[in-house]
């Protein structure tokens, strides 16, 4: 009764025998609390080999570049060719006083700020019921998934060029608006700027989310689904009372990412509006990271805009985790 | 997280890789790597110099190649030095970024060169003056230029009535006038359309030819302060700002090429420009000043590129001869022939003469490669240009607030970063 109580392989349990003999993972010693002291490398060494090369690359790519770069953030430091001796002193806070004593790099926070507030909702609401509408469709059920999933996959250089004969003046859009267009127009307007970026990212990223989301349907037990009819309830209320907490592990991921990749912000105002414009009303941190680390010869400050973002991100992240992760 | 921290990081990552030239770089000789741009009629300069030089050199071979494909060749090549890869030779190596190479330790001093300055001097005459360091030092070779001036699109001058062979755009009146009958007739949504884009080096296709028109070639930073908060400076601004509020320029960047595709009546464009519209019935004057002067007392901006020998060369001595060789008469010859580029060279038209006769196209350039103004010198060039190009966006393209202030506050702010190490 024990056994099969208790999961195989819990600590303080007796392993199953098969046929009066010990299991061969028995024979080689049943994993626990004991054997795994035994075995420094754990009850699955090959695991460890096959992760290797992304720990690894994890650590130079990401661990390492991060690691240097909040280091860059204390010093005066600009780039220089191997060999060349020259002083980095440690400059305390000063980097991350240049960066916020300009007023430039705190309009990007506020943008980036104006970006997320649009674009993570949105992103949201529209993969989840986009994804849920997706997965009752029977008929071109496959085009639809790649009609949604093109953008994503697709070059944002490219992409650009189509939304900026969109949204120019005389585009499309201000030529169905007629007089309601707005002037000035979407992309040269200090107002609309970022909300038309938001809208274009929110736009392109949607069929990732979309396939997170389908992912996470599956999961949803039918039941619940057969129940919610059962108890007479409507197809809102049982979006409402059985997909949207169903799939709440993969909102939690969605807010995640989107928060992450938003707070990345380069292509879309470097390309859509000219390098941040109007005046620098699209203009994101990392775009001015960009300004200042690689064309102005200014990393340490570059750094400095750089960990002040990741700080941003993660303090957003605990709280959208904190507040809309699972609680059990 | 990616982007963010490690766009940085990545490139501080390749500061730990790699390796520099030795301790006998200076007098080393063989074999050479060089970059050179990647249009078209310049690499077909690039390989036949390449060609010539290896034919008669068996010993120290060079080896060409495009410059790697990045945002832009600054980029590359900054992270080249970085990185300790760089090749012997660039030439594509911008003027703006020259200072912050030389600060990265990334680039050789010309002038320690036995020769060195006596022989830019001695080829490029005055001009050479400009590319100099704050210490009077050469780390770049000055090598061509292509000075800017005004193209105009004739059918379109003479479809909205204008005199189409002697266009009045000599002053900012004439050219406002003109401009506004442009746009009346219909015959352009813009009179002229100069990237209306917050990138830093957009102001030397606005602002700078014609303020170093206006000041007969004042640098827009001289000894260390802002020269341009002045009356010549205001009045660019105030003919800019005019431009664009009246609707004469557009605050919307082009899609392709607005001269080419007749969204613009009129373009500011150097001497590629001759072959690249040659679908197009062009005319060119200089650019215009307050009071009008005559082509050959105008000054505009240089848009030059020039060559670096970069400190990660093991055989600069080599380096140095092939630096000599690409930049003779014979080459600058080829180069004009085979780019319309015009060589940083004194007494170009007299070189050249039988080029110039022959394509008299490109005789107003070779007349205005005399007199070009540089960006200023030093470690914080683009930052510079960025700060006044974001006063420059604000308070002219987008009409937020007073012109003069605007120039005033940013000439402040520029003093103080070009007088930062």
């Amino acid at each position: 009764m024990t056994a099969i109580a208790t999961p195989p392989g819990t600590p303080g349990s007796p392993a199953p025998e098969t046929g009066g003999k010990r299991s061969r993972r028995d024979s080689r010693g049943a994993p626990g609390g004991t054997n795994r002291r035994g075995r420094p490398l754990g009850r699955n060494p090959i695991g460890l080999l096959f992760s290797a090369p992304y720990l690894v690359f994890v650590g130079l790519i990401f661990a390492y570049p991060l690691g240097y770069s909040v280091w860059i953030s204390f010093h005066d430091f600009f780039f220089t060719a191997p060999g060349a001796e020259v002083d980095r002193p440690f400059v305390g806070l000063d980097n991350f006083a240049t960066a916020l004593g300009d007023s430039a790099v705190r309009q990007s926070f506020v943008n980036v700020g104006v970006f997320l507030i649009i674009n993570v909702p949105l992103t949201v609401v529209l993969s989840m019921v986009l994804a849920t509408a997706l997965n009752k469709v029977v008929r071109f059920r496959t085009f639809l998934r790649v009609s949604f999933y093109l953008p994503y996959v697709a070059a944002s250089v490219a992409i650009v060029a189509v939304w900026i004969f969109l949204f120019n003046g005389s585009g499309l859009v201000n030529q169905v608006l007629g007089p309601l267009a707005p002037d000035p127009s979407w992309l040269i307007s200090s107002v609309w700027a970022m909300p038309t970026i938001a809208l274009f990212v929110t736009w392109k990223g949607l069929g990732f989310y979309i396939l997170l989301y389908l992912a996470a349907l599956q999961a949803v037990p039918k039941e619940l689904y057969e129940s919610a009819s059962t108890d007479g309830a409507g197809a809102i209320r049982t979006f409402f009372s059985v997909t949207v907490p169903g799939v709440r592990p993969a909102t939690v991921l969605v807010l995640l990412l989107a928060t992450v990749t938003g707070a990345n912000l380069f292509t879309e105002p470097y390309l859509l509006t000219g390098g941040g414009g109007p005046n620098g009303a699209s203009a994101s941190p990392v775009l001015i990271m960009y300004q200042k680390g690689l064309q102005q010869g200014q990393p340490d400050v570059a750094a400095a805009i750089g960990v002040i973002l990741v700080v941003l991100v993660l303090i957003i992240a605990y709280l959208q985790n904190r507040f809309a992760g699972e609680r059990d | 997280m990616s982007t963010a921290v490690f766009a940085v990081g990545i490139l501080a990552l390749s500061a730990c890789s790699g390796g520099g030239g030795g301790g006998d770089s200076a007098d080393g000789r063989g074999d050479i790597t060089i970059w050179y741009s990647n249009n078209e009629s310049e690499v077909a300069w690039g390989k036949q110099m390449v060609e010539a030089w290896n034919a008669d050199n068996p010993d120290e071979q060079i080896s060409g190649q495009e410059i790697p494909a990045g945002t832009s060749s600054e980029e590359v090549i900054g992270a080249a030095i970085t990185a300790g890869n760089a090749p012997c030779l660039i030439y594509n190596t911008a003027p703006a970024a020259v200072g912050q190479f030389e600060k990265q330790g990334g680039l050789v001093d010309l002038s320690s060169m036995d020769d060195g300055a006596d022989y830019i001097e001695e080829r490029s005459g005055d001009l050479a003056e400009q590319y100099q360091n704050t210490e009077g030092a050469y780390f770049q070779m000055p090598w061509k230029s292509n000075p800017v001036v005004i193209f105009y699109n004739k059918d379109m001058f003479t479809a909205a009535g204008l005199d189409a062979e002697n266009p009045a755009l000599s002053t900012y009146d004439d050219f406002l006038a003109t401009s506004r009958t442009l746009v009346e007739s219909g015959v352009a949504p813009n009179a002229i359309l100069p990237a209306p884009t917050s990138e830093f080096f957009q102001t030397q296709f606005d602002f700078y030819p014609l303020y170093a028109a206006a000041t007969g070639g004042t640098q827009i930073v001289e000894d260390g302060e802002a020269t341009f908060a002045d009356e010549a400076g205001y009045e660019v601004a105030e003919f800019w700002a005019t431009m664009y509020e009246e609707g004469l320029s557009g605050r919307e960047q082009a899609q392709g090429d607005a001269f080419a595709d007749e969204d613009a009546a009129m373009a500011i464009v150097g001497p590629w420009a001759v072959s690249v519209y040659d679908s197009v019935n062009w005319g060119s004057v200089p650019v215009p000043t307050s009071e009008g002067i005559s082509a050959e007392e105008t000054w505009t901006f240089s848009d030059a590129k020039n060559v670096g020998l970069y400190s990660a060369c093991d055989n600069q001595a080599t380096a140095w001869d092939v630096l000599k060789f690409s930049t003779s008469e014979e080459q600058d010859g080829q180069l004009v022939e085979l780019t319309g580029q015009m060589p940083l060279r004194e007494n170009l038209q007299e070189t050249y003469a039988d080029y110039f006769e022959a394509n008299p196209a490109y005789t107003a350039f070779g007349d205005q490669a005399s007199r070009t103004v540089e960006v200023p010198p030093g470690p914080n060039t683009v930052q510079m240009l960025q700060a006044f190009r974001d006063a420059w966006s604000e308070s002219v393209i987008f009409g937020e607030g007073d012109v003069r202030e605007s120039l005033d506050a940013v000439a402040t702010e520029v003093t103080e970063i070009a007088q930062q190490p």
